[in-house]
């Protein structure tokens, strides 16, 4: 067997590896594979991880200072722009491979550091600074001394089963995704299961939706297959606007054939010939490369007009949204599909049944998604044996914040938040004491010390009155004041509310009143005022309880809770803010109060010069006093004073 | 109507409803900013009154109805900038601008917006300028940076 060129590639994957009857391979077969996947590499290979985290931290540059070192030197290299491994805080990563020796990470590598290291390892010499880790596999060298990535406290915790691709295969590299055994599922699906099979297979599975929900995929699934219509949509939600999470975009940026299969699948179960991947404009290196994807596999005949002719239609489109957090909910991001504003309508019907245009819809989320094509190539019991708690699977989370080792990380359903705070994060940032993980925006709750041995999955959660969110995982330490966070995110559901309903355009609009009143110097602090921020406080819980009843949309109905969580986890910190005024982190700036130590103000009047107010006397050369009422509490004569003479309490 | 536009146009050749909203992000691109004269263009077009196409893209955050700065500022303010402190970032930016979110100040050289997450947490807070990110920032860093561009555009007005 030949393989010369990229037809004769795309001809033995086609009919050798997709179509192939049997199971077991030739070993020249599986040579040839795995030198279209890589695995193996006739010349060296330098793969940088490109994604939007990546190009922050500069990897962009990183790229095309390698590309001019290889164009001068002339040297045979193959430069790939990949995904992301996850793994943030050594970015920009770039990763080489010599033919015959075992694949190499290298952390922090910027531009001005890219030809010393390529000069150094083409020469098989490893720079002990930089290097980070390596790949271990057993077909090559080794590298001497180099620990071994499975082996990192990062990753030996995670269980990767849905980012096994990321940050290793070129994102938009149809030969390489199949070559690692993709759309393998899609065409065992198409030819030896009917949808029914198929909907019962992942409702055996018990996949649960990731978006919040927890709904069964599977269920949904068979509802639209069993609704009569000439055409039916299916959904992909990747629009994940909760800011802290981004997972879903690592995900689009680093394995887009992954999500592609995965619709494939969903929309030959449920009968739908038309597909939607629904994501955000912003995400630009994520639409690019879902773009490149669709185009490769369309020219590989995976999607499309009777695709591998067995009479099965599917179309996928991709559709950027233009930003509003509202878009997550399924019938308003079925809204912002047609051209409309995003709001939601009231359920039911479920778009299951009347959804896009009018027909049947199944809006899954990204994440649940690509569960898909795992379970249908193992097998649903497969799938239930990693979990707990009648939670299978595995969890995508961002892990942000104050915390040593931050990304994209993998754990298994079951797996302790202490275990992904200690073991995976590696420790608070600068020892600091652990407060609490927010966990996402979305379902406004918190994991507090007390409840670090709960378990990721939805029963435990439940529990503690939490909720699995968006896979937002923000680690806050003593030095963040929890109501400073329930008033940012209250300020974020005011601002993202549709407006449709009432209780949530008003109700976001009055909780963050009363918030404001709390944590903020009111323009009149007279006892009428002191009246009206107790009597706020006191009826937050009934005006919540109204939201959560009467809203339309899961928006309304969860905004009330980061403040609910914060009063029943952070009660000593509301009462020190409402009663004593003070904000014990010293993050509400209006809760401060400046003062001058006279013994060290030498009188430079730097202070006074700045102050916006005129909040400070004194004269030349004697020490300065502050006007308590007239102060703004902005800082300014903190900054200015060179003799730490400003006090804030 | 110039050709500029009508190239757009002829990229939605169904003029269907859900055209709509691709159909502004492409004008956004090309113009920087979708003008009144755009919008009634793009309803004449796509046969929607101008009244519902305001009303989408008033929804959405994306689509902006005066010009960018010459140097575009995207100040980060998800949860994890939040809690690194980009609260204080945002409001040295306002103080040192004179401008607030979503305006452009007067000589047209600097334009602030607000993102809720540019999705990379690890680097917080951050700022982008123009497709540069700026990243794990500081008072200080932020006025050099500032600064910086300042001398860089009056440098270029100079000469």
């Amino acid at each position: 067997m030949k393989i010369s060129d990229s037809q004769d590639i795309k001809k033995f994957l086609i009919h050798q590896v997709l179509h192939n009857p049997k199971d077991e391979l030739s070993n020249d077969e599986l040579k040839i594979i795995s030198y279209i996947s890589k695995e193996r590499v006739s010349k060296p290979m330098i793969y940088v991880g490109t994604t939007t985290c990546g190009i922050a931290a500069g990897a962009d540059k990183t790229y095309e200072a390698i590309k001019t070192y290889i164009k001068e030197s002339q040297l045979d290299i193959d430069l790939i722009k990949g995904g992301c491994v996850g793994y943030c805080k050594a970015e920009p990563l770039v990763d080489i491979q010599l033919p015959g020796k075992a694949r190499i990470s290298f952390q922090h590598v910027t531009h001005d550091k890219a030809a010393e290291l390529l000069d150094e390892v083409l020469n098989n010499n490893i720079p002990d600074d930089q290097v980070l880790a390596q790949y271990y596999n057993d077909i090559h060298q080794l590298w001497e001394d180099v620990p071994y990535w499975h082996e990192m406290p990062f990753f030996a915790h995670q269980k990767k089963l849905l980012t096994v691709n990321c940050g290793i295969t070129n994102p938009v590299s149809v030969e390489e995704y199949i070559a690692r055994g993709g759309y393998k599922a899609f065409t065992q699906t198409i030819t030896q299961y009917t949808p029914e099979e198929v909907c019962q297979i992942i409702e055996d599975s018990q996949l649960a939706g990731r978006g919040g929900g927890a709904y069964i995929a599977g269920k949904k699934w068979s509802i639209a297959l069993n609704t009569i219509n000439d055409q039916k949509y299916f959904v992909c939600n990747a629009v994940e606007s909760d800011p802290g999470s981004y997972m879903n975009r690592v995900m689009m940026e680093s394995d887009p054939h992954r999500i592609i299969e995965s619709l494939l699948i969903a929309s030959y179960a449920t009968g739908s010939t038309k597909a939607f991947i629904f994501t955000r404009n912003e995400f630009s290196v994520a639409l690019q490369r879902l773009h490149a994807a669709l185009e490769q596999a369309e020219a590989y005949g995976i999607i499309g007009h009777n695709i591998f002719d067995s009479g099965v239609n599917i179309h996928i489109t991709i559709k950027a949204g233009a930003r509003a957090f509202v878009c997550g909910e399924e019938t308003a991001l079925n809204n912002s599909i047609e051209g409309k504003r995003a709001m939601p309508v009231s359920k039911p019907p479920y778009p299951a049944k009347k959804g896009l245009w009018n027909k049947p819809t199944v809006v899954n989320n990204l994440e649940t998604l690509i569960n898909v094509p795992l379970i249908l190539k193992n097998g649903p019991q497969w799938f239930k044996q990693t979990g707990h708690n009648n939670s299978f699977g595995t969890k995508l989370f961002t892990l942000s914040g104050k915390i040593n080792n931050y990304g994209t990380i993998e754990v298994e359903m079951g797996t302790s938040f202490r275990d992904i705070i200690e073991k995976i994060g590696e420790g608070m940032k600068g020892g600091a004491e652990f407060k609490a993980i927010i966990l996402g925006i979305n379902s406004g709750s918190y994991v507090t010390p007390k409840a670090l041995d709960t378990t990721v999955d939805f029963e435990s959660l439940k529990k503690i009155g939490s909720q699995l969110g968006s896979g937002a995982c923000v680690v806050v330490d003593s030095s963040s004041c929890m109501l400073d966070l329930a008033r940012f995110f209250t300020n974020f559901f005011k601002n993202e509310s549709c407006g449709k309903c009432i209780p949530c355009r008003e109700g976001t609009a009055l909780m963050l009143e009363i918030i404001n009143a709390a944590t903020q110097k009111p323009a009149k602090d007279n006892s009428f005022q002191t009246l009206e921020r107790f009597k706020g406080i006191m009826q937050l819980k009934s005006m919540a309880k109204v939201m959560k009843d009467t809203s339309l949309c899961s928006l309304g109905k969860s905004a009330p809770n980061a403040i609910l969580n914060t009063l029943a986890n952070f009660k000593s910190e509301f009462d020190s803010h409402v009663f004593e005024r003070k904000c014990p982190a010293g993050v509400c700036r209006d809760l401060r109060t400046y003062t001058i130590d006279v013994d060290l103000c030498t009188g430079c009047t730097a202070c006074f010069k700045k102050c916006p107010v005129d909040a400070i006397i004194g004269t030349a050369r004697q020490p300065h006093f502050i006007v308590q009422d007239k102060c703004i509490a902005c800082n300014a004569c903190f900054e200015a004073c060179k003799f730490n003479a400003v006090i804030v309490e | 109507m110039d050709d500029q536009l009508l190239s757009i146009f002829e990229q939605f050749p169904n003029k269907q409803r859900d055209d709509l909203i691709p159909l502004l992000h492409k004008i956004q691109e090309e113009y920087g900013y979708l003008s009144e004269e755009l919008i009634i263009e793009t309803g004449k077009y796509l046969d929607i009154s101008v009244n519902k196409i305001y009303g989408v893209a008033t929804f959405y955050d994306n689509f902006r109805f005066g010009p960018k700065g010459k140097y575009h500022i995207r100040l980060c303010h998800g949860t994890a900038c939040h809690v690194s402190g980009s609260g204080n970032i945002l409001s040295e930016l306002e103080k040192q601008l004179h401008i607030r979110n979503g305006e452009t100040d007067k000589n047209g050289v600097f334009s602030l917006e607000v993102v809720s997450c540019i999705g990379a947490c690890g680097l917080a807070p951050l700022i982008e300028i123009n497709d540069e990110y700026y990243t794990q920032l500081t008072s200080d860093s932020l006025q050099k940076i500032i600064q910086q561009y300042r001398e860089n555009h009056s440098n270029i007005y100079e000469n």
